[in-house]
């Protein structure tokens, strides 16, 4: 068995690939520098994350492949999931490898996965931009956290950037503990020290703008009279609310 | 509506022209256009609004003046085509140049309510037909009646909205829009109303029983959207992907397919179910439609033991 060490960053995935392509090896898995090796293993090789090296396969696969399939590499690189860039990288390769094109061939597994991964991502984005709830602090600030399964508060930006384009905005991504600020001009990266601000998703009431619970209250009592209680679907609701976002819903609550 | 409709449109507009231009308000604004509005301020309103929609209510003009004897379909047609003029001449001057307003960019729709007259589903479909022949109109909604009082006679009592019926109509709505039935395939005089119990696609697979099995690996893209249990996605990957190989039932299956209903449509590499042109559509459509027992239910099959 052939095992590469990387340091699990994208960049370090696309050296992986320069590597093996390099070496005429290819690994079986793929694990973290400091990740325990199993047992019987043929040859070790530690990637080193290269800058150039990753550039030139990126490169290779935009002549490769079409705009939206790398895409879709992205996504679900981003999708965080484990075994994703094992899978990834045996994409990659088959890419490489074939002289027609795979991107189509949905009877391979591999094809077929990486497409249902870029997908639930995909999915996650929009819910991020439907499901967003933004709470007005009294620094004119609006803030909003959030908690997605994979990465995918970075696909939401051009969105909130282009529809929020006159407000400055904090979206926060309390699981990986990152956020992007919005001044109106630029979206800047943020890490907080501490999440103590916003207990259970909610803003804490001292920094809460003047009029923010009452617009609170205004748009729970809109939510209540539009309600059509024969058409109460609570299956239906939950499919389009999934509960795990409830925390955040200022209707919800 | 307050006095006229054009008095109603009017300050209808002005909201929606304050919300865009004193407050920025950037997000999607869905205005519905009163019936026997001018064609001056529908204008107006498409150059705010993202979708406007003209609702026809009742779908046959004859059961519309049995209840609302001073409504008139001409009154939602008229605006109905202002707005679709609007579309096309907006869509026309961007073509010249990118800088041309937009007029209601996501085009617009209608509603129909179901079941509060006495209307088929023919002449429900029928209508929704004729209207996305249209060029601008996106969406019908079918909306079950619910009875808000209980003194006028005109109405029925009903206790439930008719859901079911509801979400027929919707499954054939999709028929017409991304399946390329035409509309006299799922309705017609000899089924006036759609089977309450099948979806629509389904029932016209058991009405044509000659049309099957389909070859999965040899036809066409429109022949392969219509087998029950395969849908606009599933048949657009099943088109792809069958140029690298030929496709199995395992391939199939991953792929998103419901098997439980396609496999006694289709034929494909192996695969050997008795299909619907083998057996008979009145066995795949119970085999389809029994109940399930619940979990751990006694098999009513086998006898009890009547030890004590």
């Amino acid at each position: 068995m052939t095992i590469f060490h990387y340091d699990k960053t994208f960049e370090g995935l696309l050296t992986a690939v320069f590597d093996a392509y390099n070496r005429k090896t290819f690994p079986d898995r793929l694990l973290a520098i400091d990740e325990p090796e199993p047992l019987f293993v043929d040859e070790l090789f530690t990637v080193v994350s290269d800058e150039e090296k990753s550039k030139r396969v990126w490169k290779g696969l935009t002549k490769k492949l079409q705009h939206n399939t790398c895409n879709m590499i992205t996504y679900a690189w981003l999708s965080e999931l484990p075994g994703s860039d094992e899978l990834i990288f045996r994409y990659i390769r088959k890419t490489f490898d074939n002289k027609q094109s795979i991107e189509t061939n949905f009877a391979d597994d591999d094809v077929l996965q990486l497409k249902k991964l870029a997908q639930k991502v995909n999915h996650e984005r929009h819910r991020l931009i439907e499901l967003v709830r933004f709470q007005k602090a009294s620094d004119e600030i609006f803030f909003a956290p959030v908690s997605p399964d994979h990465n995918s508060l970075p696909l939401t930006l051009d969105h909130f950037a282009d529809r929020f384009a006159d407000q400055k905005w904090v979206i926060y991504d309390t699981r990986r503990n990152y956020g992007f600020y919005y001044d109106m001009k630029t979206i800047t990266e943020m890490t907080l020290d501490s999440t103590d601000l916003f207990p259970k998703g909610k803003l804490d009431e001292k920094l809460m703008a003047e009029d923010e619970k009452l617009y609170q209250e205004l748009w729970k009592g809109y939510f209540k009279a539009m309600t059509i209680k024969e058409r109460i679907n609570l299956k239906l609701q939950r499919q389009h609310l999934p509960k795990r976002y409830w925390k955040y819903l200022t209707e919800k609550q | 509506m307050i006095n006229t409709p054009d008095y109603t449109m009017e300050r209808m507009v002005r909201v929606i022209k304050v919300l865009r231009t004193v407050h920025r308000f950037n997000g999607y604004i869905h205005m519905k256009s009163i019936p026997g509005a001018s064609q001056q301020l529908v204008h107006e309103a498409g150059l705010y609004a993202d979708r406007l929609s003209v609702n026809i209510e009742i779908p046959t003009e004859q059961n519309l003046k049995m209840l609302a004897p001073e409504k008139d379909h001409e009154s939602v047609y008229k605006p109905m085509l202002y707005i679709q003029q609007g579309v096309l001449e907006s869509a026309e001057e961007r073509a010249k140049h990118r800088s041309a307003p937009r007029f209601a960019p996501a085009g617009q729709s209608t509603q129909m309510i179901i079941g509060a007259t006495d209307e088929t589903d023919k002449q429900i479909l029928f209508t929704s037909a004729a209207l996305y022949n249209r060029p601008s109109m996106k969406r019908v909604y079918y909306s079950g009646y619910i009875p808000v009082n209980s003194y006028d006679t005109r109405l029925p009592a009903l206790k439930q909205a008719p859901l079911v019926r509801e979400n027929r109509l919707y499954q054939a709505d999709w028929l017409l829009r991304f399946y390329e039935f035409k509309v006299d395939e799922i309705v017609d005089d000899k089924n006036p109303d759609l089977d309450l119990e099948i979806d629509p696609k389904l029932a016209w697979a058991l009405r044509h029983p000659e049309a099957f099995p389909v070859d999965i690996n040899k036809a066409d893209y429109a022949m392969i959207l219509r087998i029950p249990g395969i849908g606009v996605k599933s048949a657009k990957l099943i088109v792809m992907s069958r140029r690298y190989n030929k496709l199995k039932s395992a391939d199939l299956k991953k792929m998103g397919i419901v098997m439980k209903k396609a496999q006694y449509f289709i034929t494909c590499n192996e695969l050997a179910v008795q299909n619907v042109s083998d057996s008979s559509p009145e066995y795949v459509r119970k085999v389809l439609t029994e109940k399930k027992l619940p979990k751990n239910a006694p098999d009513p099959n086998q006898l009890a033991l009547i030890f004590e």
